[in-house]
């Protein structure tokens, strides 16, 4: 910051009087995080241990239900992360390669659902995903298919849900990591002789990868924690760790359990999001 | 010669692939959007005849223009609050070399990543006790913590491509720092800080799992939306979300036209 320099040689001591100000600029923010945020996070994280023993997670551990569901949500999480990342790698590359309208054109189409409410797409995959819904009663119309396809209330209505709503989390850091490329780099690997597959194996796809896991990071651990997608498309036969913890608080009021729950929905989001986080070099991050 | 023949293939299927996974984006989108004037009484593609009778039902029906009314309500002071807050925040994380900031940097952001649900029940049982259950300024007070990482990234960004310099200038030349950053920063950060209002309006305005914790009876849109999709999938909720969809393209599209940092990156 060449500014900050200027300033120091200015005016005498503007250091911290600046740092003063600054802080004093952040404060009221960071104290509604802290009351909003923080201080619930916390209350909500102790109720897990309110009974001063370890009951409560030993009840999660311990109940086939649970752990089941804790598993098919990672497992849904795993399965989306794949899903998303083949899907994004070539809307990606072809997002840096394409002309400026087809650039418009493909980020309109990007950045459109995402911006559209959750609620509106999830239903709309309803409405075509339905025993009677649009998708069905074309292939019937068309002779295709006798019976309806078993596309809603079952895993693969969650999957599809899910995925549509994750995607343009994953094409955005790896579209910002293959655009940080130097495409001379390619150019030369393919003038020195190398073929297009070796050029993008060697070069493109590892200077690539720093997107990659933070796209991974971000749809896997969201993914981890989604609920409105699975309540409405599993039909109850798709359950995902965020609907256990929302049963908890409203149907049988068992604050400290759902605590517990929540604790280790957070303890695996948040691992997890650290690890991969490692792998992207701080790309992941939003801030810096 | 024979290297750009080999690669177009290649760029072809690229091509193919990328606008398979637009259609799988737009798909849904677009298929409301038939079904919302349709003349039937229940879910029937392709529709059988055109009518308007599920926006005029929507227009008609109290319960649906209160919810609507009140989500803009809850998203204009979410917007608010979110601008009064985070701005003056990414001041602070953008210029601040106290070790500190690094942290706030880290906890701002952290609502993105940190399950929704846990958020929800968490503000949840705090306003139970602060009896801030069903009022609609609570739902916007607790949307400011999702739209404040939103608010933050956008701006910082911004800011870090402003010249601190001619903030030096001005005051050189008499302003007080207060004077420069409303005379000088603001007025060029203005695409960043449009780009953010809209972005924390939509954030708020759509938002559910919050909302169906901490609204009561008093419903957002959202929430009169979950319910009825959860008792009969009526035409209605095509009709909304087709009023939804159109609210997303115009914030989308006047972000995108005045905003600065929706569209990431330009190729070029």
């Amino acid at each position: 910051m060449p500014a900050a320099r200027v300033a120091t040689s200015v005016r005498p001591d503007p250091v911290r009087a600046r740092e003063r100000t600054l802080l004093l600029l952040a404060t009221p923010a960071l104290l509604v995080i802290g009351v909003l945020f923080v201080w619930p996070l916390l209350r909500l994280l102790s109720m897990s241990v309110a009974d001063g023993t370890l009951v409560q997670f030993e009840k999660a551990a311990l109940d086939v239900l649970y752990v089941t569901v804790l598993w098919e949500s990672i497992e849904i999480g795993l399965i989306v992360t794949v899903i998303c990342l083949l899907l994004a790698y070539p809307v990606a590359m072809w997002l840096v390669q394409t002309s400026r309208f087809g650039f418009i054109l493909g980020m309109f189409f990007l950045l459109l659902p995402f911006w559209t409410s959750v609620l509106v797409r999830t239903y709309a995959w309803m409405v075509l995903l339905g025993r009677s819904g649009v998708i069905n009663r074309a292939l019937r119309d068309l002779g295709w298919i006798d019976a309806p396809l078993p596309l809603l209330h079952n895993r693969l209505g969650v999957l599809i849900g899910i995925v549509h709503v994750m995607l343009p989390y994953m094409v955005i850091p790896i579209y910002a990591a293959l655009l940080r490329i130097d495409p001379d780099l390619r150019r030369a690997a393919e003038g020195l002789g190398a073929p297009a597959w070796r050029a993008f194996a060697r070069i493109t796809l590892p200077l690539s990868l720093p997107g990659v896991f933070a796209g991974c990071a971000l749809v896997f651990v969201i993914t981890l924690g989604f609920f409105i997608t699975p309540a409405l498309l599993g039909g109850g036969r798709v359950m995902m760790i965020s609907m256990l913890i929302e049963q908890q608080v409203r149907e049988f009021l068992d604050w400290n359990f759902a605590a517990a729950l929540a604790t280790v929905l957070l303890v695996v989001t948040l691992a997890v999001y650290a690890m991969l986080g490692r792998l992207t070099g701080g790309a992941g991050h939003a801030g810096r | 010669m024979p290297a750009a023949r080999r690669r177009q293939p290649g760029k072809f299927a690229l091509g193919v692939v990328a606008g398979l996974v637009f259609a799988f984006l737009m798909l849904p989108l677009l298929v409301v959007f038939p079904i919302s004037v349709s003349s039937a009484s229940y879910l029937q593609f392709p529709p059988p005849g055109f009518s308007w009778q599920w926006y005029v039902r929507f227009l008609e029906d109290v319960t649906w223009v209160e919810s609507a009314i009140r989500s803009f309500k809850v998203a204009l002071l979410c917007t608010a609050l979110s601008m009064a807050l985070g701005v003056p925040l990414s001041f602070a994380l953008v210029r601040s070399r106290l070790r500190g900031m690094r942290l706030a940097d880290r906890l701002v952001a952290a609502p993105i990543i940190v399950p929704n649900i846990i958020i929800s029940i968490a503000i949840y049982s705090l306003f139970s006790k602060l009896q801030l259950i069903g009022v609609w300024y609570g739902i916007a007070i607790a949307h400011t913590i999702l739209a404040l990482p939103f608010v933050v990234i956008l701006v910082s960004a911004g800011l870090r491509t402003f010249d601190e310099a001619q903030e030096q200038a001005a005051m050189g030349l008499g302003a007080t720092w207060g004077v420069a950053v409303w005379r000088i920063t603001l007025p060029q950060l203005r695409p960043s800080l449009i780009a953010a209002a809209f972005l924390a309006f939509v954030t708020s305005f759509d938002e559910l799992v919050i909302a169906m914790f901490l609204s009561g009876a008093s419903m957002t849109l959202p929430k009169k939306m979950f319910d009825n999709i959860m008792l009969e999938i009526d035409p209605t909720i095509a009709a909304v979300s087709v009023m939804q969809i159109v609210l997303a393209c115009i914030c989308l599209g006047a972000a995108a036209l005045f905003g600065r940092g929706v569209v990431p990156g330009t190729p070029r």
